[in-house]
């Protein structure tokens, strides 16, 4: 069986967005598109889980179709590896869910099976999130009050390739910074297999206190779209030789 | 840290869980533990203690499951609590959690066991984790997430359990679940690729975490600062060559390590019985002498006595 590729938003911020569209409508447009949009929200020490203006943050995972999670920096590497393969998942048992509700009825999901059953289901879900393919696209928000953190999120990602890069699929990364010096974000890293570069590549901040997160977002769908025009071209290429 | 999702508070002792599809009715008594996935409770059922693990998150849940029914086809060899029984709860709120019940494994936390009993029972426990180690390569998998808190010492006669296997993977893909400084990839010693040499280096941090409970950064040379450790811990200097082995990936059975650990158990013995011999030898003599040095003493006190 050939697997699909998955292609997710990986969104690591620390504030509220405070310029241009709601970033919650924005990310439906990405799920609408294929897309999962997961969001790290960084807390500082002094923060608790109810800081104000991170309530977006679970606001934009749930209309992207992803998962959130709040942290604390320290705890940045093993919660980004977490929410990316959680949210693999996630989307692959709605591919799956979809499928059985085609055959067995529009108001049957998983959890009305027998845990028999269910269990011979997340084989399968299990097996296509370790064989697909897996597009992730890194935006990092590069806001002034970020400094102190960026340590961490370097090291966070680094681990996120080590982690996919243990599996069988294939796995494709990019990253993308936000504001950008005059375009909505910033290109770091084209697409890649690895992610080791990346200390090399670590971007220097932009200072200023605005977060355009909305149009940011909606920039990196556009990258995503681009790419797979592109793409499409070139396998047609493979094709050709083949 | 990571914010825990919001739990539940209506896990109070006493409370009565019954099954959906196999209506088995379970109490809970205690709490014994909670992770990332699910909180496990000691129930009884049917006057029995058994471990139940309970979670909102059904996906994982049944992934553990698959795990622990793979685990008990690994014939003749308990690997891991043995799973009694899985289904659904509805609770009063009306969701629906996941929960399986498995064998309830009492026994203590590794740490105090060896500081209680000494550092004498260490080889043992290294043989018998090698040993369920390499029964649970042969038949595929990796163990994934072994840590110290996933073991316990159950006494009479001691034997070294685990008791969440909820990480175990297949050998050759993506380890599935890990935590940081039992993760060779963290120490940059190697990949997240389920191989028995990732088991291996999980199983030397162990041992070190025993002398290390509060654990230690892994520094600016995380491989100079583990070696550094092993060095430092007098209880470990015996096994120290091949504990160094391990790290550095180079074994690549547990047979292998099982082999080097079980070799330096058996020159160990014959050493101490060679010491035993001479220095039985000693109490001897220091008594040959004191008898001699009495009797003497007794023979010229004899000649003062006046007839």
């Amino acid at each position: 069986m050939k697997t699909g590729t998955l292609k997710q938003i990986l969104l690591i911020t620390d504030g509220c967005s405070n310029q241009g569209e709601d970033p919650v409508a924005v990310a439906a447009l990405a799920k609408e598109q294929g897309i999962t949009v997961n969001v790290i929200g960084i807390l500082d020490e002094t923060q608790s889980e109810e800081a104000v203006g991170l309530q977006e943050v679970e606001g934009i995972a749930m209309s992207g179709g992803g998962i959130s999670q709040l942290v604390y920096k320290e705890a940045l590497p093993q919660t980004v590896q977490m929410v990316t393969k959680q949210a693999m998942t996630q989307t692959l048992q709605g591919f799956v869910n979809t499928e059985l509700q085609q055959i067995l009825g529009p108001t049957q999901t998983m959890e009305d099976l027998a845990p028999e059953q269910r269990g011979e289901i997340m084989e399968v879900v299990e097996d296509l999130g370790e064989t697909c393919d897996l597009e992730v696209l890194v935006l990092i928000d590069m806001s002034a009050s970020m400094t102190n953190k960026l340590p961490m999120v370097k090291e966070a990602l680094f681990d996120l390739s080590i982690s996919l890069n243990a599996r069988i699929g294939r796995n494709r990364f990019s990253m993308y910074t936000f504001p950008g010096k005059r375009k909505e974000i910033n290109k770091i890293f084209n697409w890649s297999p690895k992610l080791d570069k990346i200390s090399q590549v670590f971007p220097k901040l932009t200072s200023g206190g605005i977060t355009p997160t909305g149009p940011a977002l909606r920039e990196a769908i556009y990258q995503f779209s681009k790419k797979s025009l592109f793409r499409s071209f070139q396998k047609d290429d493979h094709a050709e030789e083949a | 840290m990571i914010m825990p999702k919001k739990h539940n508070r209506f896990w109070q002792p006493g409370l009565s869980i019954q099954g959906k599809w196999h209506h088995r009715s379970y109490t809970i008594k205690r709490e014994l533990g909670s992770g990332a996935i699910g909180s496990v409770y000691l129930c009884s059922v049917n006057g029995k203690d058994v471990a139940l693990k309970i979670s909102d998150n059904t996906s994982s849940m049944m992934m553990e499951v698959n795990v622990l029914k793979s685990l008990s086809k690994v014939q003749g060899h308990s690997l891991g609590p043995s799973l009694l029984d899985v289904d659904d709860w509805i609770a009063p709120d009306g969701n629906a959690y996941s929960f399986y019940a498995m064998e309830y494994i009492h026994g203590e936390k590794l740490p105090i066991f060896i500081k209680k009993n000494g550092s004498v029972w260490l080889g043992v426990f290294m043989l018998q984790l090698l040993d369920d180690l390499e029964h649970l390569h042969q038949a595929g998998w990796v163990f994934g997430d072994l840590k110290t808190e996933n073991l316990l010492v159950e006494l009479q006669p001691p034997r070294i359990r685990w008791v969440d296997v909820g990480g175990t993977t297949k050998i050759g893909r993506a380890i599935k679940e890990y935590t940081e400084f039992y993760d060779r990839g963290f120490w940059n010693l190697g990949t997240r690729r389920a191989e028995p040499s990732y088991d291996l280096f999980a199983f030397v941090m162990i041992f070190i975490s025993i002398y290390h409970p509060r654990k230690f950064d892994k520094g600016k040379y995380p491989k100079a600062t583990i070696l550094k450790k092993i060095d430092d811990i007098k209880a470990l200097t015996l096994y120290r060559h091949c504990l160094k082995k391990a790290i550095l990936g180079k074994y690549q059975t547990s047979a292998e390590m099982k082999q080097d650990v079980r070799t330096i158990l058996y020159n160990e013995r014959r050493k101490d019985k060679r010491v035993n011999s001479e220095s039985s030898m000693l109490p001897f003599i220091v008594e040959l002498i004191s008898i001699g040095l009495v009797s003497g003493g007794f023979y010229i006190s004899s000649l003062f006595i006046p007839f």
